[in-house]
């Protein structure tokens, strides 16, 4: 059994008041008026002399707008009061992401009937019990975005909607009530089989006569696995893509499950390393830490795939409607933008390419957290430019969000290994994954 | 010169993987082993070093990828920097997307063909090679191993074979030969 160290349990909640006070020092510093985001502006155009003068002018221009002088300021206003929501936004799903790719990794353990992972199952159970409070507040974010307590989805505010003729012909799909039905239907269906996958995977423990339970998770999780297809398309299509309602992209869903599941699987990775080196899985071996890094090699260039494919193809038409999404990306986020291929490719590439690194503990590690780092920025430069635009940056609020959550998913995941052994001893492949070896 | 060989044969691989590993804890001197199929282990037991063709591999993907940008780059921005279809082909950069899906095939077909034309020559396969199979039966279901009597006693070494579990055991006079 494990047992939850109070340096941990302390960490946690350290980084989790630590995030939640910044957190809410980034939403207390928005502007709340058009002035004060003069005020902000003229202030921080001060700090450079030939600077502030060309910002003058810019200013200036903008006066003399035909729209009015004020719309400028008023369009930041808005991105500067969705900075903390949107960086709310990406910590929390980023996290709950992570747990939602370990279960659908779980799920495709079973359904595969893979003879290496059994041992490292209860890692992924306990990675899995994010799902429920991270789902939940995710849930609840989503609810206030979508009924527009904040301006984080344009659509659904109605005032844009009415001025908005495509946004209108989505409204279909696109309003809050079928917003958070759909959320519900989502969640529901995927903390369902989380619920019923670990009952299963416990009661097989102590029962592994005709493996009845087991035969129950490996139907559950072939059912799961269709109905997972579908609903994270859907997802991605909701909760990320109709931040910018006017683009659309066929593989959206596949590139954002190519982003969950590596980050999942690198949590997977980094989780068991770090429990091995407490001594807490001694039936882990280092050919279960060279698969886990094969997936996190293979799955890092399927991203890439994606990623390219989803790039090029919309660069090389280059339609005004569709490469919009990527000028303004390559134009305001260039170095997220590329510097994400960089962390999520090319490092993961070169690094762990090798058989022989992939069985060094600290290599793995290294890598894992370049590729999780790469993947918020991925999350990042999804929702940030529909939401704050220019006005990005990775400060107070987006740190502290990201530590806000970390604190509670490593709580919550440190937290549930205690609640059973961390080998899943009925597992009819238990005795295979333990003297697994490549 | 004429060398002595022993030929052991055995019907199995896991006595075979046994009788590898008595031998070679006597110090006898294993000259090759012929398997009908891969034993999974048999080099480990053998203590044959670790195959670099994997790092060929990756220098000859590296190769590849060279000679597909250092193409591109002459032929549609240097050479004659057509307007196609509006493509910037001003920099190499500015056009790259266009050039990924060669640079990408380019890297695979040189990885892959160089690196088995590079197993072919070390390994000394091509058409019309002589096969250097010591006993048919070795591709089927026999397995042999060819150990070097050289100085060694051979009724010793004989015995220790048999031992093993050979179900036979021949002495070969082998002519120096070329391999």
């Amino acid at each position: 059994m494990y047992t939850l160290s109070n340096r941990l349990r302390l960490f946690s909640f350290i980084l989790m008041i630590v995030g939640g006070i910044g957190l809410i020092s980034g939403f207390l510093s928005t502007p709340k008026s058009i002035e004060e985001v003069k005020e902000m502006m003229a202030a921080h155009d001060a700090h450079g002399e030939g600077h502030g003068a060309a910002a003058q002018d810019h200013g200036n221009e903008h006066a003399d707008d035909a729209h009015g002088g004020d719309a400028h300021y008023e369009h930041v206003l808005h991105q500067l009061q969705n900075k903390p929501w949107a960086a709310l936004y990406v910590a929390a799903f980023f996290f709950f992401m992570i747990a939602l790719g370990v279960l659908a990794f779980y799920a495709i353990q079973f359904a595969a009937q893979a003879g290496w992972s059994p041992v490292l199952f209860r890692v992924m159970e306990a990675i899995t019990a994010y799902l429920v409070p991270g789902g939940i507040i995710l849930f609840v974010i989503l609810a206030l975005s979508g009924f527009h307590v904040n301006h984080l989805f344009v659509w659904a505010d109605p005032e844009v909607v009415a001025h908005d003729k495509l946004i209108q012909g989505k409204a279909g799909w696109l309003n809050g009530t079928g917003f958070i039905i759909r959320a519900a239907i989502f969640l529901g269906g995927w903390l369902l089989y989380r619920h019923f996958a670990v009952k299963y995977s416990r009661k097989q423990d102590e029962d592994s006569t005709g493996n009845k339970w087991y035969k129950k998770s490996f139907k559950i999780s072939a059912g799961f696995l269709v109905f997972f297809i579908y609903t994270e398309s859907m997802m991605s299509w909701d909760w990320i893509m109709s931040f910018d309602p006017h683009w659309f992209s066929t593989l959206f869903g596949w590139y954002v499950f190519a982003s969950l599941f590596v980050s999942g699987i690198t949590t997977i990775a980094l989780i068991t390393i770090y429990l091995k080196s407490k001594g807490y899985l001694e039936f882990v071996n280092n050919s279960h830490i060279h698969d886990l890094a094969k997936f996190m090699f293979g799955i890092s260039i399927f991203w890439t795939y994606l990623w390219f494919s989803q790039f090029m193809l919309i660069w090389y038409s280059n339609i005004p409607e569709e490469v919009t999404y990527f000028i303004t990306r390559i134009e305001d986020y260039k170095l997220p933008f590329f510097g994400m291929l960089v962390m999520n490719f090319i490092f993961p590439l070169l690094v762990l390419m090798n058989s022989d690194f992939k069985r060094v503990n600290w290599f793995v590690v290294m890598a894992g957290i370049v590729i999780l780092c790469g993947h918020y920025i991925d999350v990042f430069n999804m929702v940030m430019p529909a939401t704050v635009g220019e006005s990005w940056f990775i400060g107070i609020s987006e740190i502290s969000a990201v530590l806000l959550f970390l604190g509670l998913f490593l709580f919550v995941v440190f937290r549930a290994l205690t609640k059973a052994p961390l080998l899943a001893k009925g597992n009819p492949y238990l005795e295979e994954s333990k003297h697994f070896h490549y | 010169m004429a060398s002595k060989v022993i030929h052991a044969l055995y019907t199995d691989d896991d006595v075979l993987m046994d009788a590898v590993k008595k031998v070679r804890s006597e110090h006898y001197h294993i000259e090759e082993v012929y398997c009908p199929f891969p034993v999974h282990g048999l080099d480990k037991a053998m203590g044959l070093p670790h195959t670099r063709l994997a790092i060929t591999a990756f220098m000859y993907g590296c190769v590849g990828l060279t000679v597909a940008i250092t193409m591109m780059n002459y032929i549609m921005i240097e050479d004659w920097p057509q307007n196609i279809g509006g493509k910037p082909s001003f920099s190499f950069i500015e056009n790259m997307p266009a050039f990924v899906p060669i640079m990408f095939e380019l890297t695979v077909f040189f990885a892959a063909h160089l690196m088995v034309i590079t197993f072919y020559m070390r390994s000394k396969l091509w058409p019309f090679k002589e096969a250097e199979n010591p006993d048919v039966r070795t591709t089927d279901d026999h397995f042999l191993m060819e150990v070097d009597a050289g100085h060694h006693d051979v009724n010793a070494l004989t015995s220790l074979l048999t031992d093993t579990g050979a179900v036979e055991i021949k002495v070969i006079d082998k002519e120096e030969d070329n391999h």
